[in-house]
């Protein structure tokens, strides 16, 4: 049941760590079923690599069910591949062709260092968020939570822009490297909250000033980061987030 | 004189936690910044209870495996989060939730800990709120709640099928704050491989930089484990891959009890097996048994494809035992149910391991009424088809379309295919009332410990307890402990334990980086994985555990001799990662049989096949075990039995029946 038909032949991000130079490596895969997840072809391939006597490739994986935001694999100059709306532990075999050359690289970017092969360091987003990805109430200090009526719309268009999972496929896509998918998603989350409002100054300058800092590129508005997303966060936030910050920057 | 003293404070049951709350001990500001607190984990439970102790002043650490804070599973979960607001008007009190909870739980877990969980879960929803989690709200701007299974409220807080991710994320969000303000460090990419216990009471812990394999020594005052459960044993479960044990069970060897190890969750609708390259298993929420219908057909061994069984030729197996709760009874009895058809051979699809879960009927149902309100008159079938599937997409659409991202079919058209998987763990680290385990200044929070569960987890209940573990529980019940540490100045990780133990971590890695044997750390932990669901899943009996417990003992040996382990200890290395969490679940794993062999009776999520109603329900035998199964460990793969007996005071005990 677990041997399908599919063949393959995979070229592969290898780097030992982050100091050394990669490269990529072919491998060639036979008998991979359509209803094996892409993560679980890369399972298969390290079985078989750990059975030859070789080093198996190091990936981010968590929970696999497309929530977490840990994978993170660039297919086919695509993050997490050619699938829309999915991350890549959602991918399945069956979007891909039995004889198929799939290029499978890290996510590429100067302030996401990769680890080894195609794992990366994204902790440059935790560090944007220190910086006012939140708002200040300590466990406590909250009201009744209905003293706080809040619009549907609004609440709504809030729960879409916190639907992101920090996976970084905006970044990885960008030409620039730009985060601001990313960060304008919490900014906006938060401004469009009343909960938001008391840090809402603070929140855009402090934000964009780290992710300045954090070395990622400016947003030249191509849109390949909202095309990629697997969670579908809209542009629209960015231009809320240029706002946020134009206004924060007068209101100084 | 058993060794277990659960300090549950007296007095009655509702004012226990009010009085506590006013008789422990404080620890004044000044002395809160000079105490070093070690939070491992940052799910729900972690984070929050991080953020809470920082923000009282205390220096906290915390670690994960992950690469941020912000990945742990706790993220995965769908549907909600149960609190006793009583928005809805529908009777709700701090009462009905507690005693749902109980009932539920099959009167195994401790009355004292699930009323204080039911009476802190409204101020989870005031915090959250006001930390910015979007929950869904109603148009006039107020929250809005649905129904759940094993309640008659409405009590569930969500925000659409993704109510773990905004509630995680809102609490990471509060640890990030505290990052930034430099109270808390945070230690991502490290594994917790030992606690440190100097004369009797936990001191620190041994973790592993997961990046450059460097074993690093830290000192706490109190050592919190919110490190998730330990679903991870069967190897296919609904847990992310990196869930493991290795932290509790490390805790575990140094004198921590485990409490009910076999009281596992096997979620019913999860999405079947599709071969052996399977790592994991989805879950189809449970509200899908809202609308849906499960079957399978009458004739054993049906070859024909779902749509050309008639009518009358398919058994509706729920609704026809258990004809008041039909499709909506619990977990566990669903979960047996599907188990026990495919059993006798009536399962379906390629593996036969599957039942059907068909949304026909509710299509049918929903294209009529979307007709009416529409005006539309004499509507064609295919019009009514197409109303129907309107109205279940709004309802569904996004599961609908994870099933048809992963099985390849359209369950608009196709029945679903469902079979039951893995999914929580009631039992964990015994605690106390304090949450504080066998070893002084250990506490184990969240899905980690054994606590407010029972034998069965009711839905939305296991955010509750994770939110209310670190938010309100542990901030003031470690209060009774540190108050007493004042005095105490950090210990320097110089001293021998601390040396003592990094070098038996040490000697570990080691050990399995030298096996060199043939077989990789995976293969192992699936065939741990088949003994443990054959033998220990669904339903147990005494034969199949004994030779659970023989078979996995020889599958220990042959691991400690047969493993293979690439690469080295100095850098990123997922397999030695993964050898010491399997290594762990081994051990674990023959624990659990011997548990669940010890407990002859059948009660929530734990079925034995000898203790059963003439009708095959669960009989429970609440005179012999009507306790907490806590078991020490002496060493040498030999456990020690120690009862916590159950009162109950405020509940009368009686059988759940659901027919």
């Amino acid at each position: 049941m677990s041997h399908g038909n599919m063949n393959l032949t995979l070229k592969v991000w290898r780097q030992k760590d982050a100091k050394a130079k990669g490269q990529l490596v072919t491998y060639p895969l036979t008998d991979i079923s359509p209803d094996m997840s892409f993560l679980e072809m890369f399972d298969v391939l390290n079985e078989q690599l750990i059975n030859k006597g070789e080093e198996p490739i190091a990936f981010d994986h968590d929970c696999r069910e497309g929530i977490c935001g840990m994978c993170s694999m660039f297919i086919n100059g695509q993050p997490h591949g050619p699938k829309r709306g999915v991350t890549t532990c959602q991918l399945h075999m069956r979007s891909f062709k039995n004889g198929d050359t799939i290029v499978v690289e890290p996510w590429r970017a100067a302030a996401f260092p990769v680890i080894k092969d195609l794992t990366v360091d994204r902790t440059a987003f935790d560090r944007i968020i220190a910086k006012g990805g939140f708002i200040s109430v300590n466990t406590g200090n909250a009201q009744d939570a209905n003293n706080i009526p809040i619009p549907k719309p609004d609440a709504d268009a809030a729960f879409n822009a916190a639907a992101c999972i920090g996976c970084g496929a905006c970044v990885a896509t960008c030409k620039n490297s730009s985060a601001m998918l990313f960060v304008s998603a919490k900014i906006s989350q938060l401004a469009l909250l009343p909960q938001g409002q008391v840090e809402r100054v603070a929140r855009a300058k402090n934000m964009v000033a780290q992710m300045d800092a954090e070395g990622f590129g400016n947003c030249s508005n191509t849109g390949a980061c909202e095309i990629e997303c697997p969670k579908g966060i809209s542009l629209e936030n960015i231009a809320r987030m240029n706002r946020e910050y134009y206004m924060a920057n007068i209101k100084e | 004189m058993s060794k277990l003293d659960s300090k549950i404070p007296e007095g009655p049951l509702e004012q226990k936690w009010e009085k506590y709350k006013s008789s422990v001990p404080l620890v004044n500001p000044a002395n809160k910044r000079s105490l070093e607190i070690i939070v491992v984990g940052s799910g729900l439970a972690g984070a929050s209870a991080a953020s809470t102790l920082a923000e009282m002043g205390y220096k906290v650490k915390v670690f994960c495996f992950q690469d941020s804070a912000r990945r742990a599973h706790s993220i995965a979960a769908q549907g909600g989060i149960n609190a006793a607001k009583n928005y809805q008007n529908d009777g709700d009190s701090t009462y009905r939730l507690f005693y749902d909870t109980i009932k539920g739980g099959d009167y195994r877990a401790r009355e004292a800990n699930v009323y204080r969980l039911a009476s802190v879960s409204a101020n989870i929803i005031d915090q959250c709120v006001a930390s910015g989690v979007p929950l869904a709200r109603e148009y006039g701007g107020m929250l809005s709640n649905r129904s759940f299974g094993g309640t008659q409220v409405q009590r569930t807080f969500y925000a659409a099928g993704q109510t773990g991710q905004q509630l995680l994320l809102g609490a990471y969000s509060g640890l990030q704050r505290q990052v930034g303000l430099g109270t808390v460090e945070m230690c991502a990419r490290h594994e917790m491989l030992d606690v440190v216990v100097i004369d009797g009471k936990a001191r620190g812990i041994i973790a592993r930089d997961l990046i450059s394999g460097k074993l690093e020594r830290h000192f706490g005052h109190a050592v919190l484990l919110c490190t998730g459960g330990y679903g991870n044993v069967f190897y296919l479960s609904t847990n992310a891959m990196g869930s493991n044990v290795t932290a509790a069970w490390k805790a575990h060897k140094k004198g921590a009890f485990f409490g009910n190890p076999c009281f596992t969750q096997i979620h019913p609708t999860c999405i079947p097996v599709s071969g052996d390259h399977q790592s994991k298993l989805t879950l189809m929420s449970e509200s899908l048994r809202n609308d849906g219908r499960i079957w399978v057909p009458k004739k054993q061994g049906d070859t024909r494809k779902p749509n050309e069984i008639p009518e009358e030729e398919r058994d509706y197996y729920l609704e026809r035992r258990y004809p008041a709760f039909g499709n909506l009874v619990p977990r566990d009895v669903a979960s047996r149910a599907a188990k026990e058809r495919c059993d006798a051979g009536y399962g379906v699809g390629a593996s036969k391991m599957a039942v059907y879960l068909d949304y026909k009927a509710a299509i049918d149902r929903y294209g009529k009424t979307q007709a009416k309100k529409l005006g539309v008159e004499n509507p064609t079938a295919a019009q009514l088809r197409e109303f129907g599937k309107q109205v279940v997409e709004e309802k569904y659409g996004n599961l609908f379309e994870m099933y048809e991202q992963i099985t390849g079919e359209n369950p608009y058209e196709v029945p679903m295919r469902i079979y039951p998987a893995v999914h929580y763990t009631m039992g964990g680290l015994w605690v106390d009332y304090n949450l504080m385990t066998t070893v002084p200044g250990m506490y184990a929070l969240g899905e980690a410990n054994f606590s407010d569960h029972g034998a069965n987890r009711l839905g939305a209940s296991a955010l509750m307890q994770g939110l209310a573990d670190g938010y309100f529980v542990i901030p003031m019940t470690i209060g009774a402990y540190l108050s007493k540490e004042i005095g105490v100045k950090p210990i320097s990780t110089d001293h021998e334990a601390f040396v003592n133990a990094e070098k038996e971590v040490q000697a570990t890695i080691d050990k399995f980086l030298s096996i060199k044997g043939s077989k990789s750390v995976d293969s192992f932990h699936k065939r741990l994985g088949k003994i443990m669901w054959d033998k220990c899943g669904m339903a147990r009996n005494e034969k199949g555990l004994k030779e659970a417990i023989a078979e996995i003992r020889a599958l220990r040996e042959e691991f400690w001799r047969d493993v293979r382990v690439p690469g080295t200890n100095n850098e990123l290395n997922p397999e030695l990662e993964k050898a010491g969490r399997v290594a762990d679940f081994i051990e674990l794993g023959e624990l659990m049989c011997m548990d669940a062999l010890n407990r002859s009776e059948s009660c929530g999520g734990h079925f034995r096949e000898e203790s059963q109603t003439e009708e095959g329900e669960a009989l429970r035998k609440d005179d012999e075990f009507s306790y907490v199964a806590a078991w020490e460990n002496k060493g040498n793969h030999t456990y020690e039995l120690h009862k916590e007996e159950l009162k109950f005071e405020a509940i009368k005990i009686a059988a759940r029946s659901y027919k």
